[in-house]
């Protein structure tokens, strides 16, 4: 019997870290209770707000690990109980962790009833999706402001373009598909720029990463649906590029955090939530934190911002997304062999 | 005086606890009534719009090259959103499997081509409202069943039940609150009436046994009318017995003066110290019985007058003046002296035979309980009323009985071996009353008694 409660406690965390990150890292002593955050934000962007929450907290420590939205999704279900926080920026699949029960209720936490859902999902940025351009691929030219006019500056020049437009692959980024489903909803004008950015051999990328790393070395010329912020953080990339918020329509996401219903640490977790969402409030000291805040206030087109709701699970009905994949396909990825189709 | 009556329960509380447990009652089933009428709408309001969605992904329903598909629109889910937050669930079956949604949603026992059902069921350990419709979809060679389940928790349900709750026990309260206090002005209007009675009867002086004429409702009638029949036949029964007394003194004190004056005769002439000793007694007692003859004539007299009083202006400095007139040859049989002194004009208005009676009957007293060689003082004032006040040296009144002293057949304990029927201080309080006065009798710390008759 002890032996296989030594087994067991030799194999679990071998299984726990049995998981590829894209970036693991403990923040505060080693010693103390660690609090387990997965997020699918970028450390860099992070770290100053769990630096901030631990000078505050000592006696507690963090690891912080990061994944892709749709793998945070499925890595979180498969086991609630190893994580404390969790963090996305894909609204649809947070919701519905929330709806199917996974999030913790906090009620002390004040938070405007659009930014909140249930009392246990808590947005705290406010980040519009973008158009990003390498400023030297559209030199003398006008730079596009809507999605119309991207269409046409495309069409204009397929050859300057092809294969050098980017935008998410739906199928692995969960950020992706709900920006695009987002935008589907919105108008058909997306459908229009999805076709014409696959007759251009559009390259499609699993994350913001990456695509800003291939925008400003200039694999590619310009990306769709990019988160902004990633862009505008970079120092290095910032006389390089230009990033564009559609004057049409823009589509604007909230990252969210939740606080897991199987955690062991609830009022440590708890705590965590309430100095993020007080951080990244207007009025705190935003210029040491490198996240977009939220903003509270509506903009003039009013309907900006995704809403908090269960409608977001629509996109994830397995029917709905067997159809819109189907369409997006067909229309992202046009085999060479058959280019007229 | 007041006699102990024995209460058992009060008609007042009686009344007052059936219209408040009424208005109690009333209150709980208004709230119940409400609030069961309140949930009712709630609950169908929630399922107005459970079933909207259901109907809408069910309309998206399509068979496209052999294969069912469900492209429902944005607004299917987005219309259960609540203030609450409330968490919404779905399923979508063809024929028995689940081709979309919840795979654990409890599956709704619906009829094929069925139009809206709603149950509640437990999901994931909550109530969970649940509304569902199915549809068979035809296409070429092709017939199945398509049930589409919606289902959303019920915390805006609860929410908007615990408002109306609130405001409906509120109201309750309110309505109970305003009944109480109803109820309880309507029992002391009642009851103020049976008290008014009650204070107008207790008010009464101790003779007026006159039937009540006031106006009284309708309810106190019969009460009334046997109180007033008892009171006549009271007054019908004092009268005779004060008749009876009265006829039985006056034909007493005529064969007791003959028998006096036989008796006196009969002293003179026996010479046995024995025989003259016990004929002596004889007179003394005879004395006695026809002192209390008087008494009770007067007595009568008093209480006759009393009744009709004879209003007349009374000078009782004058009175005084007369009565020592007639007393002074008793007082100096025993060497008393009387000293009259007089302060101010005192008048009052009254009966002047009986306030003559009361005033001899006081100074009667003092002389019969002065000793020898003695003074007694009688002094006339009309400060701070009009009074008159005797005092002698005599022992003075027990201080225990003081009180007492002047009830009927009372005679003090001291005053063994002196004639007396005990109704002297009786006729002059009841004169002292009758002319709205009263009659004080102490003790003076020198020695001796003081009576004051005031008006």
């Amino acid at each position: 019997m002890r032996y296989l409660v030594l087994l067991a406690l030799w194999v679990l965390p071998m299984l726990a870290h049995a998981q590829d990150w894209e970036d693991q890292r403990m923040f505060g002593v080693d010693s103390s209770p660690t609090m387990r955050i997965i997020s699918s934000t970028d450390t860099s962007f992070f770290a100053p707000i769990i630096e901030s929450f631990l000078a505050e907290r000592p006696d507690v420590s963090i690891e912080y690990l990061v994944t892709g939205t749709a793998d945070l999704d499925q890595i979180f279900r498969a086991s609630p109980a190893e994580f404390d926080v969790v963090i996305s920026s894909a609204m649809d699949l947070q919701l519905k962790l929330a709806n199917d029960g996974f999030a913790q209720r906090i009620d002390d936490i004040t938070h405007p009833a659009w930014a909140q859902w249930r009392q246990s999902l808590f947005a705290f940025t406010t980040e519009p999706a973008t158009i990003v351009i390498n400023k030297a691929a559209f030199a003398g030219q006008d730079v596009p402001r809507t999605r119309l006019e991207l269409i046409q500056a495309l069409r204009a020049d397929p050859d300057r373009f092809r294969g050098r437009v980017g935008t998410y692959d739906v199928r692995q980024s969960g950020l992706g598909y709900l920006f695009a489903t987002q935008d589907a909803r919105a108008s058909e004008s997306f459908w229009r720029l999805t076709e014409v950015m696959g007759s251009l051999d559009a390259r499609l990328y699993c994350c913001s990463g990456e695509m800003i790393d291939d925008l400003a070395d200039g694999t590619i010329a310009v990306a769709y649906n990019v988160l902004g912020s990633y862009a505008q953080a970079r120092q290095d990339t910032r006389d390089k590029l230009e990033v564009i918020l559609p004057s049409d329509f823009p589509t604007t996401m909230m990252r969210t955090a939740f606080v897991s219903r199987d955690t062991l640490q609830p009022q440590t977790a708890a705590d965590f939530i309430r100095h993020l969402t007080i951080a990244q409030s207007q009025g705190a000291d935003l210029a040491s934190f490198p996240l977009p805040p939220l903003i509270t206030e509506l903009d003039a087109a009013g309907r900006s911002r995704i809403a908090l709701e269960p409608a977001l699970m629509t996109y994830l009905d397995r029917l709905k997304r067997r159809t819109f994949m189907r369409e997006w396909e067909s229309a992202i990825i046009q085999s060479p062999s058959a280019p007229s189709q | 005086m007041t006699e102990v009556v024995r209460v058992a329960g009060s008609l007042r509380n009686r009344l007052a606890v059936t219209l408040v447990g009424g208005a109690a009652v009333l209150a709980i089933l208004l709230f119940v009534v409400v609030r069961n009428y309140a949930a009712q709408i709630a609950q169908a309001g929630q399922d107005q719009i459970i079933g909207a969605s259901v109907s809408s992904i069910l309309d998206a329903a399509v068979v496209r090259d052999g294969v069912v598909d469900v492209d429902f629109p944005y607004a299917s889910l987005s219309m259960l959103s609540t203030e609450f937050d409330d968490r919404v669930f779905y399923a979508i079956y063809q024929d028995d499997a689940v081709i979309s949604g919840y795979d654990t949603l409890p599956r709704s026992d619906i009829a094929a081509n069925t139009d809206r059902q709603y149950e509640t069921v437990v999901f994931d350990g909550v109530p969970v409202r649940l509304a569902s419709a199915s549809r068979t979809l035809i296409g070429a060679g092709f017939r199945t069943n398509i049930v589409v389940s919606v289902g959303q928790t019920q915390d805006a349900l609860s929410g908007t039940l615990n408002g109306i709750s609130r405001n409906v026990a509120l109201f309750g309260a309110g309505f109970f609150a305003l009944a109480t206090l109803i109820a309880f002005w309507a029992t002391s209007t009642t009851f103020g009436q049976l008290q008014a009675l009650t204070t107008a009867i207790t008010r009464r002086g101790p003779k007026d046994l006159r039937p009540v004429v006031k106006p009284i409702p309708a309810e106190l009638a019969p009460l009334v009318s046997s109180l007033n029949s008892l009171m006549a036949r009271l007054n019908q029964s004092l009268l005779q017995s004060e008749n009876f007394i009265t006829e039985a003194a006056h034909r007493v004190r005529t064969p007791l003066a003959t028998v006096r004056s036989h008796a006196e005769t009969t002293l003179h002439r026996v010479e046995r110290p024995e025989n003259r000793q016990a004929l002596r007694a004889m007179v003394r007692a005879i004395d006695e019985s026809s002192r209390a003859a008087g008494q009770l004539l007067d007595h009568a007299m008093i209480a006759f007058r009393a009744d009709n009083l004879d209003q007349q202006d009374i000078d009782l400095g004058a009175l005084v003046q007369e009565l020592l007139v007639q007393l002074t040859p008793i007082a100096e049989m025993k060497d008393i002296d009387l000293e009259m002194t007089q302060d101010g004009n005192a008048a009052v208005r009254g009966d002047p035979i009986l306030v003559q009676n009361a005033l001899r009957n006081l100074i009667d007293n003092a002389l019969k309980y002065s000793p020898a060689e003695s003074t007694i003082t009688i002094s006339v004032s009309d400060v701070p009323t009009a009074h008159v006040r005797v005092c002698d040296q005599g022992t003075g009144f027990d201080p225990d009985e003081i009180d007492d002293l002047a009830k009927r057949f009372k005679r003090g304990t001291n005053v063994a071996g002196i004639v007396g029927s005990g109704l002297g201080l009786t006729i002059v309080e009841d004169v002292a009353h009758a002319h709205g006065g009263k009659l004080t009798l102490e003790n003076q710390k020198t020695g001796g008694a003081c009576v004051t008759l005031s008006f």
